[in-house]
């Protein structure tokens, strides 16, 4: 139904901080784009300039192929759903999905209809008459999302709307948002800081740092080729171990392939290494010897956190494991798994 | 790791006193009880006094009983008329108090609720200026510009004129601020929720600012109508005719210096009655705060 395009996109807040410093993001029609970063890089301010409720210092917004950096939320037809949900206290489940339809001025019985059946698609039917002060945190959360739905917008806008809930319902809810989206096709922006959440729901993914964009592009991408040692520790749960190389070389490596001379760091997966020495397998790859400081049995798999080569690395074991704090123990990780980044922290 | 011990939920049903002993409850409540009848007292013996014809209440002691003339003296002042004050009847002057008294509290809480919105929800130009001009007036109660503010009435012709005793009344820095404090505890995405709605600035007041703001519009009701009606100072300065009087100054009006002159027994009907509106405006009210401040609808 609509495209999001954002051509370096600024925002400098009155005070002098500038919280978004150049942002260029094409969304394709039907897409979730998700944003993540740390706090503090800029998310929301993102998202609110494309909801139109923070004005935009340079640069241009267009949706639809529509520049509309001048025009005002309502105008821009989107929907937003806030983190904390944002209900109208006053009213009733079914007074808060029905109110923007009519501020739009909808027919009545138009009105009844539209909410019924997204009450229907949430399943909120049986708490149409109640306020949200009588909902469960869930509860508003399905309605902060019917509320948005009803509306039937060219853009969905959500600002980590899962982070008050718990982690089961979370990962639900995730499921569900996703399922909703791919069903209605709506171009969506979901912000996050859960890099789970990222990974999962986004079609598009932009990971933010301190303002910029530090990486875009298909999740499964970012999580192969991360494009800086920052997008690397954020993607990925364990974060990718990163070692300091020194002229080349690993302090402490039984072996380690041919690197480029401008790599200043040396990067690989906990779940790209394994415990042993197979030397059939090394194929010219990375092999140091680790030892174990910590154990982290998680049930499905376990975390060995360990002392190697001048830092601290977590590797992924499948299953119980049989190993204990201060064994000593070869790793290795294959040639094709090894990431490496220059001394500014960029891919090379 | 010692976590700080949540404490238990606070329900009305928990027992607050420490002390539970029998005696100590008999104690509390002889003291309640005495409380009360200190404070009440004074309002009986006037109801007492009320119900008594003139001689009687000349004529110490004034039994502690109520008489018989209840009908015969409140249907005299309520329709009669009072000689001290020129033959305006009570009822006369409920009304006048009853327009004012409903005028102040009403034109305050409109004209509060209004500046305190500009000022929170809108970036203007001189945005703080204003707001400070408006706390600085809380320094200059009326009783200080009294005599500039007369000097306009008396220019504009509002002597003894409803206007006239409201209008100079109507301006209310502390509504305003109380309304100011409410509204800056309304979450920021509430406002944007509302903005994405296509809520103009007119229907966000209506539909989600005026709703959320009734309990504090109905405590705040209460408070004015209770001081619009107990104003003095500046109803006496600014009503000359007699049956433009509020009740309050006709009281005063009514007790001559010279015991024999005053008509006691309508002097007490007259106290009984300027008491009960503002009690019914209280107990009528209460449902609504009490309400309120048992559930924040935030
Ligand atoms: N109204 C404002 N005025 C001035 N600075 C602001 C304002 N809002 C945000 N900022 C600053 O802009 C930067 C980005 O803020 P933003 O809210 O976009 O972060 P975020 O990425 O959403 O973080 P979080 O994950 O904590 O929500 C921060 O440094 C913040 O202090
Ligand atoms: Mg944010």
């Amino acid at each position: 139904m609509a495209t999001v395009d954002l051509k370096d996109v600024r925002k400098v807040y009155p005070g002098g901080v500038e919280a978004v410093k150049g942002v260029s993001i094409a969304i394709p029609d039907k897409a979730l784009c998700v944003l993540v970063g740390p706090s503090g890089c800029g998310k929301s301010t993102l998202l609110r300039m494309i909801a139109g409720l923070e004005t935009i210092s340079a640069g241009t917004c267009s949706i639809d192929g529509k520049v509309v950096n001048t025009i005002g939320p309502t105008e821009r037809d989107i929907a937003m759903v806030f983190q904390n949900y944002a209900l109208y206290p006053h009213m009733k489940v079914y007074d808060n999905m029905a109110y923007g339809l009519r501020n739009r001025g909808m027919p009545k019985d138009e009105v009844d209809k539209r909410v019924r059946g997204t009450a229907k698609t949430l399943e909120l039917e049986h708490l149409l008459e109640r306020r949200p002060r009588e909902l469960s945190g869930g509860q508003r959360q399905r309605v902060a999302m019917g509320r948005a739905i009803v509306r039937n917008p060219k853009v969905f806008l959500f600002d980590e709307p899962l982070s008050n809930l718990d982690a089961k319902l979370r990962g639900q809810m995730r499921v569900e948002i996703k399922n909703l989206q791919r069903k209605l096709g709506v171009t969506s922006v979901y912000v996050t800081h859960d890099q789970l959440e990222a990974m999962t729901l986004a079609d598009v993914l932009v990971v933010m740092n301190a303002g910029l964009i530090e990486q875009q592009g298909a999740p499964l991408d970012i999580y192969e080729k991360p494009s800086s040692t920052f997008v690397a520790s954020f993607i990925g749960a364990p974060p990718m171990n990163l070692l300091p190389l020194r002229s080349g070389q690993l302090e402490g490596a039984v072996t380690l392939p041919a690197v480029a001379d401008n790599a200043a760091t040396l990067g690989f997966r906990p779940e790209d290494c394994e415990v042993g020495a197979d030397d059939a397998a090394l194929d010219g790859g990375l092999r140091l010897m680790a030892n174990v400081a910590g154990v982290e049995p998680v049930g499905a798999e376990s975390f060995l956190y360990c002392d190697a080569a001048g830092g601290r690395i977590v590797v992924r074991v499948p299953g119980r494991t049989e190993v204990r704090i201060g064994d000593q123990l070869p790793i290795f990780a294959r040639r094709e798994k090894l990431h490496f980044f220059g001394s500014d922290g960029k891919r090379v | 790791m010692a976590e700080p011990k949540a404490l238990p939920p606070a329900s009305g049903h928990d027992k607050l006193m420490i002390g539970q002993s029998k005696a100590g409850i008999y104690m509390a409540h002889a003291i309640l009880i005495l409380g009360i009848l200190i404070v009440a007292f004074p309002i009986y013996y006037t109801f007492v006094a009320s119900t008594h014809s003139l001689q009687t209440i000349l004529r110490p002691p004034l039994p502690l009983l109520p008489g018989d003339r209840f009908l015969e003296n409140y249907s005299e002042a309520l329709f009669g008329g009072v000689g001290r004050i020129g033959g305006v009847s009570v009822a006369t002057l409920l009304i006048n108090t009853t327009i004012v008294a409903f005028g102040i509290a009403i034109g305050k809480i409109i004209i509060s609720i209004l500046s305190a919105y500009a000022i929170v929800f809108f970036r203007f130009p001189g945005r703080m200026f204003f707001f400070w001009l408006i706390f600085i007036t809380l320094m200059l109660p009326v009783e200080v510009r009294i005599l500039p503010t007369y000097k306009v009435m008396v220019d504009l012709g509002l002597i003894d004129t409803y206007t006239g005793l409201i209008v100079p009344l109507i301006a209310s820095a502390t509504a305003t601020l109380l309304f100011r404090q409410f509204f800056l505890t309304i979450p920021g995405e509430l406002v944007e929720a509302a903005r994405v709605d296509g809520a103009g600035p007119w229907r966000f007041f209506w539909d989600i600012l005026l709703p959320l703001s009734r309990t504090n519009i109905a405590a705040l009701f209460v408070i004015l109508f209770i001081y619009g009606w107990t104003q003095y100072l500046w109803p006496l300065l600014v009503t000359n005719r007699n049956d433009m009087n509020t009740i309050v100054i006709a009281l005063r009006k009514m007790i001559s210096f010279a015991d024999a002159d005053t008509e006691w027994h309508l002097v007490m009907v007259t106290s009984m009655l300027a008491i009960v509106p503002p009690i019914l405006v209280v107990v009528l009210m209460q449902r609504w705060f009490v309400r309120g401040l048992v559930d924040t609808e935030k």
